[in-house]
């Protein structure tokens, strides 16, 4: 099976957010593999091993993302590609990355796509569904079980809680849900053997691809904090005494029950 | 002749989910003169419902009912939504931010080539532009958006941030059952196994009780779901609680999970990672039962008791029900 995975880099969850000249501040912040995709990855490799192909990770980035591509072939993954836009492209939306993956994928024997089912980050959730609407492809989003028989692929989806039963021929594309998996951890052999896998880099040049085909169809025009939050009353007295002060201030005060 | 603004309602077992409303206040927003057209789609009777977006303040429904959309698929609804978007050509298309928006909305801005507006908690007009504000790094920051294509605005909304319209049980507007087959579906629903407790969605609440590690147990929960019940609200928890196995996945609020903007959140147990607070500090009222007064939960918090949860909560539980005696 060709496998292929989507993967994004993002900040770390324990990072707080600064804004800097309008833009959030990247400096010093501690990148990570978006936690989704981490599952998507995981999932792609349990699946190769099952049937047997190959798995190769994708991200569009700079060349900081070499990173998170190497820690995704550590945990197992057989190739990597970075498509580096850093010198290419300013601004770009969904719209920007799906143009660009579709291009990639033109000439690619493809029979699962994985990705997270949304980036922690911008959140959007857009690029999985966009792109495989492109490939004209069949999508599931937040999947939490895939099971493949030969050319059809069993999933249970994540819709707000319940459990959906689908099923849909390959090749499909699917986004990740938390509880589909346990991402592994690296291990030190596989950090080594990670070291020496092929990585392609490419850029929008190579897959004859200009800014102006790419160009965003929504535009950021400001980043701001919310405002911080003022530290609240800690009720004292007796602890019945304080429950009743709470509903009171509840009821009357906040007006929210 | 006016602009249209279409806005997707959605059922959830038959019933209109709020944000069904919502949609229809945000195309207001968008633009308070434009026509309101709302689109449901499902199999069998949606008059009812239909009636009701009009009740909310649509101006004309158009409703599909077919075999095929008796549960959701990308290419089912996706087929319908554009079909009619063909027909209708609304200057704006509006749909919550939910499973199905979240699905659905990408599919058809991809194939129409459109750019998507996702996750909108406001929608303002600024020198003639429509801008959109949605929070990115889950909520730790907000970004305004506008569309640099001008053929179409397209955005979902995030449920429970824009208000609904008053009801007017009077209004009346157009409702057109349409014909539309819908066919070649690749995606086969088998099954739903419904395993959400029955009552509040979690994202749509007005009120989340959220329990953390020092629930210490499923069973701890028990008292949480006893005080969501009498509030009319939803359980919620955090990472640390979902990791020890002490409910389902689904319940995780946070920067992996859902982010919910209540009106009143309790946090039980939980002591407020970064990771934790991402998920539900821009709620309206914040209560912090933690034992540990350095917890940092507290500095978010509007109320705070500083107190052992298994002597607070039944206390809580007991006060609110005295207090619904006492109004009923």
């Amino acid at each position: 099976m060709n496998i292929y995975v989507l993967l994004k880099k993002t900040f770390d969850t324990e990072e707080s957010i600064a804004v800097a000249n309008g833009q959030i501040d990247q400096s010093g912040a501690e990148f990570i593999i978006n936690p989704y995709d981490e599952y998507a990855v995981e999932e792609a490799i349990v699946q190769r091993d099952q049937h047997g192909g190959k798995v190769t990770v994708i991200t569009i980035g700079d060349e900081g993302s070499e990173k998170q591509l190497r820690t995704a072939l550590a945990m197992g993954a057989d190739e990597a590609v970075l498509i580096d836009t850093d010198d290419d492209l300013d601004d770009g939306d969904q719209y920007t990355t799906v143009k660009i993956l579709e291009k990639y994928f033109e000439d690619k024997e493809v029979d699962l796509i994985l990705a997270g089912n949304v980036a922690i980050d911008e959140a959007s959730g857009q690029v999985g569904p966009r792109l495989a609407e492109r490939l004209n492809m069949p999508f599931v989003t937040t999947i939490v079980g895939l099971e493949i028989d030969g050319g059809t692929a069993k999933i249970d989806k994540d819709i707000e809680g319940d459990l959906e039963k689908i099923e849909v021929s390959l090749p499909v594309l699917v986004t990740c849900q938390q509880g589909l998996n346990e991402p592994r951890y690296t291990s030190l052999p596989g950090i080594m053997k990670a070291k020496k896998k092929p990585l392609e880099q490419l850029e929008l040049d190579d897959l004859d691809l200009d800014e102006d085909d790419v160009e965003a169809k929504t535009k950021t025009i400001s980043i701001f904090l919310p405002p911080k939050k003022q530290a609240g009353r800690i009720l004292q007295g007796e602890m019945d005494e304080r429950v009743k002060e709470l509903v009171n201030l509840l009821t009357n005060e906040a007006k929210v029950i | 002749m006016s602009e249209k603004i279409l806005v997707i309602g959605e059922l959830q077992q038959g019933a209109l989910r709020k944000v069904s409303y919502e949609t229809i206040a945000a195309a207001k927003q968008v633009n308070a003169d434009a026509q309101v057209v709302a689109l449901l789609l499902g199999n069998g009777e949606l008059q009812a419902a239909a009636e009701e977006m009009v009740q909310y303040g649509a101006d004309r429904v158009i409703t599909v009912s077919h075999a095929n959309l008796e549960n959701y698929t990308s290419e089912g609804f996706g087929q319908v939504i554009m079909q009619v978007m063909d027909e209708e050509k609304p200057s704006a298309v509006i749909m919550g931010h939910t499973s199905i928006g979240k699905d659905v909305t990408p599919k058809i801005a991809s194939r129409l080539e459109l750019g998507l507006l996702s996750d909108a908690v406001s929608i303002d007009n600024e020198d003639g532009q429509v801008v959109f504000t949605r929070p990115i790094y889950s909520g730790k920051a907000f970004e305004k958006k506008v569309m640099t294509d001008d053929s179409l605005i397209f955005a979902t909304i995030r449920p429970n941030n824009i208000a609904a319209l008053e009801k007017n049980a009077s209004r009346a507007g157009e409702i057109t059952a349409k014909d539309i087959d819908v066919q070649d579906l690749r995606t086969i629903v088998k099954e739903i196994i419904r395993k959400k407790t029955a009552g509040v969605d979690l994202s749509e609440a007005k009120v989340v009780i959220a329990g953390g590690r020092g629930v210490k147990s499923a069973e701890g929960f028990q008292s949480l779901y006893e005080l969501a019940d009498l509030l009319g609200g939803a359980v919620g928890a955090s990472r640390g609680a979902c990791d020890a196995d002490y409910c389902d996945y689904s319940l995780q609020i946070g920067q992996t999970g859902k982010v919910v903007t209540p009106d009143l959140y309790i946090a039980v147990g939980i002591s407020g990672a970064i990771q934790h607070m991402a998920g539900m500090s821009n709620s309206k009222v914040i209560v912090a039962i933690n034992s540990d007064e350095e917890a940092s939960i507290f500095n978010v918090a509007d109320y705070g008791i500083v107190g052992d949860l298994f002597e607070v909560l039944p206390l809580f539980i007991e006060e609110i029900k005295l207090a619904g005696a006492l109004v009923s």
